[in-house]
């Protein structure tokens, strides 16, 4: 069993330069984020952190777990979905609660 | 004796076949998670609506310092985690082990940050039915239920994170080999979601006072 | 042909008495076997069903007559607790992924096993787990939950009766209901057979993977509403107390969201079965296929986005419930659709009159009525009057026993002859099947009027007008009975006394039918190469008797 058999199971893969430069974005943007927060942005505030927060977790996602270099369309689709249906479970309750 | 026979055999094609059943099976339950989760982000979503200005006091009693931490703690395992990974792949079996053993022990600073900032709430007496919680305003009452519900639960998930790559480490080199490396890689695809999770916990309780 | 010796290997003789490499029971309890699971599961959730069906009969005594008489009203409430607990958690949800997704799904597309076949076992387990935790509840710390299935909070929270385990046992149901569903995705994806496309595969598989989809996003919902219960009983957190600005209705919306679904859960793998009766029994290819394939993933998820009609009288806005009002119609058009395939496919096809196909038609009957009885209170100003009462009692009965229920019944005399290499005796089973048929109308009918004319559910008693119709309903249920002992007494006589069937009885096209009956523990030595699609049949004689 030759050592290159274990990259026969992912495609392309990240080398350990990639993710040391991931996660200096990530401890950037974590930096970033809590700058932001003690600036007085007032309603702002909330969309940039959250911004900032799914573009870390993007980063964890596609980097740190592979989904850059995922070829299954079923895994692709997998966050879009998950994230549909959150999105949908809230707005509907919103419904709701907005005009109660 | 009930595999398919595709498992059964030993060529390089069945291995990866079985390999990349592992993988799908565990990005769908990494799906259920997200959701399990989403259920509370669903009621810290209505509840901040209801009770902004009660949030924004009740964050304020949090340390932004412990939180900043843990999320530093947070990222650098999981860089460590992915390390790790890597160093499987490329064979180096006692520096998958190495990085493996560093992820855990971030993941029990963490677990300490953690428990020394609860431990501080308490004394407070902000702890969901304590008096003092309970004579201040309905949205600071909530937001406390949700902190501890949220972090307590993600906090549930680092440690069965640091239990199976225990478990992993037990393996490594045995039956979790460079060639057969999708438990290591399931192992840590958790912990990333772990991150992911408390990547979106740090800003909603902690940066938005 | 011998089937064995076309298989060209050793087959070792039917799964259930195949060496394992445990003796006896154990070899049961620790097979990872897919046909040996699903013969687990499909002892469990019988004696469930059996148990709570007594707990309906006794509740039917108790309304026999007005006033009450043998029962308090808290043991009342205790009892259609417990009726809907095992019933919705321990039977119905699981019944047709896990009996017949299980033994017949590797089957259906051509693989050996399921994608996960420790998984598999360990599923059983935890399902075995929930009931034991259920169990232990009626007996422990302030006895048997007395909330209804649906845990309403505030009472949830302050009853003094073992909601906490009740709750917890429904967690761990809904980790094996979860883990069930990603099995099956996984495997669909994965194990299908060389040849198989998407569109040639079953139409009951076709049901159980969009099910299987629903599992996974719908079921942690429910997961982490069980555990806020615990919570808020243990720790008071708040989210649900008024008092500690917590919104009850918060708690309804995050309960339906997945119990919604959960119907869903329930209906599209008995969908899928029937979609393949109908073919076989008419020895003609389905109408539709595609649409009925589509209308699958349509129910799925439309059928995520309704759940706030359970919740129109509750105090939701009005706005909301215009809006789930307006999508509860839309999911009706795609059950609508396969109502209409079904009964095209019978048009100039060749019908045979056999057991399987008799609960298939009783199915299409039951369910076209519970279904349409759904329309009236999807509307919402009907609903006004009908929320809570026996109508609503009578709606899900007709859908899910008389949908699920009956669809279980289909399947589990279609595929007979594959679990146990007999047919399942055909004039008891008809003899059965007409009485139980007869006694369900009799039963839960009267209920649609009685709700009309506003009687409540979950009452222990009832005002003295509803007295005719409420003993027509009993003796109703008690004719239901005499009907379901008598299939279930000749399925289980069928075991060891009816006819020696051969590989393929009813004529099917799919793939389950080229294996002997009863199946071998190893299904293919390889996998076999599909060319056509699932209901091509090619034999007009194939299948009569």
């Amino acid at each position: 069993m030759s050592q290159s058999e274990g990259k026969t199971t992912s495609a392309a893969h990240p080398g350990n330069r990639s993710y040391l430069t991931v996660w200096g974005a990530l401890v950037l943007l974590t930096a970033l984020t809590v700058t932001m927060a003690s600036l007085d942005l007032g309603a702002l505030a909330i969309a940039a952190v959250l911004t900032i927060a799914a573009v870390k977790s993007s980063l964890v996602l596609f980097y740190f777990m592979h989904l850059r270099y995922e070829r299954r369309l079923l895994i692709r689709l997998l966050m879009p979905i998950v994230l549909a249906t959150l999105a949908i479970f809230i707005g509907l309750t919103y419904t709701d609660i907005l005009y109660r | 004796m009930s595999d398919t026979h595709a498992s059964t055999g030993a060529s390089p094609e069945s291995l990866r076949f079985q390999e990349e059943r592992g993988k799908v099976g565990m990005w769908l339950f990494i799906c259920t998670e997200v959701l399990l989760f989403g259920g509370l982000f669903l009621l810290y979503s209505v509840y901040r609506y209801k009770h902004h200005v009660d949030f924004h006091a009740a964050s304020s009693d949090l340390s932004r310092f412990a939180g900043t931490l843990n999320t530093i703690v947070l990222i650098t395992s999981s860089l460590t985690a992915a390390l790790a990974v890597h160093a499987l792949g490329e064979g180096a079996v006692d520096r998958a082990k190495l990085f493996l053993r560093v992820t855990i022990l971030f993941g029990l600073t963490f677990l300490v940050v953690k428990s020394f900032e609860w431990g501080a709430k308490f004394e407070h007496g902000l702890y969901p039915n304590a008096p003092v919680l309970l004579g201040m305003p309905k949205g600071q009452i909530l937001f406390f239920g949700l902190y501890f519900s949220m972090t307590g639960l993600h906090a549930v998930h680092v440690i069965v994170g640091m239990s199976i790559f225990g478990w992993v480490l037990g393996h490594l080199g045995s039956t979790v080999t460079p060639s057969k490396p999708v438990v290591l890689e399931n192992a840590t695809l958790f912990w990333h979601l772990v991150d992911v999770i408390w990547i979106f916990l740090f800003p909603l309780f902690y940066l938005i006072s | 042909m011998s089937e064995t010796a076309s298989r060209g290997f050793d087959d070792g003789g039917p799964f259930y008495s195949a060496t394992m490499k445990h003796p006896g029971i154990w070899g049961w309890l620790t097979s990872t076997n897919h046909k040996r699971i699903g013969m687990l599961y499909l002892a469990l959730i019988g004696t469930f069903f059996s148990s709570a069906m007594v707990l309906g009969v006794i509740m039917r005594i108790a309304l026999f007559s007005p006033g009450m008489h043998f029962l308090s009203a808290q043991t009342y409430n205790s009892l259609f607790t417990l009726h809907g607990i095992i019933m919705i958690f321990l039977v119905v949800i699981p019944i047709i992924p896990t009996i017949f997704g299980n033994f017949a799904l590797p089957m259906l597309i051509g693989a050996n096993d399921m994608a996960f076949p420790r998984l598999n076992l360990f599923t059983w387990y935890l399902y075995l787990a929930g009931a034991v935790l259920a169990f232990i509840s009626v007996f422990t710390n302030g006895g048997a939950p007395d909330t209804g299935w649906t845990f309403y909070v505030p009472f949830s929270l302050k009853t003094s009766v073992n909601v906490p385990l009740a709750t917890f046992a429904v967690f761990v149901l809904g980790m094996s209901s979860i883990l069930t569903g990603i099995n099956i995705v996984t495997t669909v994806h994965q194990l299908r057979a060389p040849g198989m496309t998407f569109f040639k595969m079953p139409l009951s598989v076709w049901g159980l993977y969009s099910t299987a989809w629903v599992q996974i996003l719908a079921t942690p919902i429910i997961g982490i509403t069980m555990l806020l219960i615990l919570v808020e009983r243990i720790f008071g957190i708040g989210v649900f107390d008024p008092t500690k600005g917590g919104d009850p209705l918060l708690y309804q919306h995050l309960f339906w969201i997945y119990s919604h679904p959960a119907v869903y859960i329930m209906i599209l793998p008995a969908m899928g079965v029937i979609s393949d009766l109908f073919p076989v029994f008419s020895h003609k290819n389905v109408f539709g296929y595609k649409m009925i394939a589509f209308s699958s993933l349509a129910i799925a998820s439309v059928g995520s986005l309704v759940w706030g009609h359970h919740m129109y009288v509750s105090g939701q806005s009005d706005t909301a419930g215009i809006i789930f009002s307006f999508l509860t119609f839309l999911v009706a058009v795609p059950s609508a659709i396969k109502v209409f395939n079904w009964l095209a496919t019978m048009y100039k096809g060749s019908i045979r009159v056999e057991p399987p196909f008799l609960f298939a038609l009783t199915f299409v009957f039951l369910f076209t009525i519970g279904g349409l009885t759904g329309l009236f209170i999807g509307a919402l100003a009907v609903d006004v009057q009908l929320h809570d009462t026996y109508f609503i009692v009578g709606h899900f009965h007709y859908i899910i026993f008389g949908g699920t229920g009956f669809g279980a019944f289909a399947a589990l005399h279609y595929w007979f002859p594959k679990m146990t290499g007999r047919m399942p005796a055909k004039r008891p089973a008809i003899l059965g099947w007409f009485i139980s048929f007869v006694g369900f109308n009799l039963f839960y009918f009267p209920f649609l009027i009685m709700g009309w004319m506003g009687m409540p559910r979950r009452y222990a008693d009832y005002l003295p007008k509803f007295t005719g119709l409420q003993r027509f309903a009993s003796i109703g249920a008690y004719i239901m009975v005499v009907g379901l002992v008598i299939i279930i007494g000749n399925l289980l006589r069928s075991r060891r006394h009816g006819e020696i069937a051969p590989a393929n009885p009813w004529g099917g096209a799919t793939l389950e039918w080229s294996l002997p009956s009863p199946a071998p523990l190893e299904n293919w030595e390889e996998p076999p190469e599909v060319t056509r699609g699932p209901y091509e049949f090619t034999d007009p004689e194939e299948g009569t008797r």
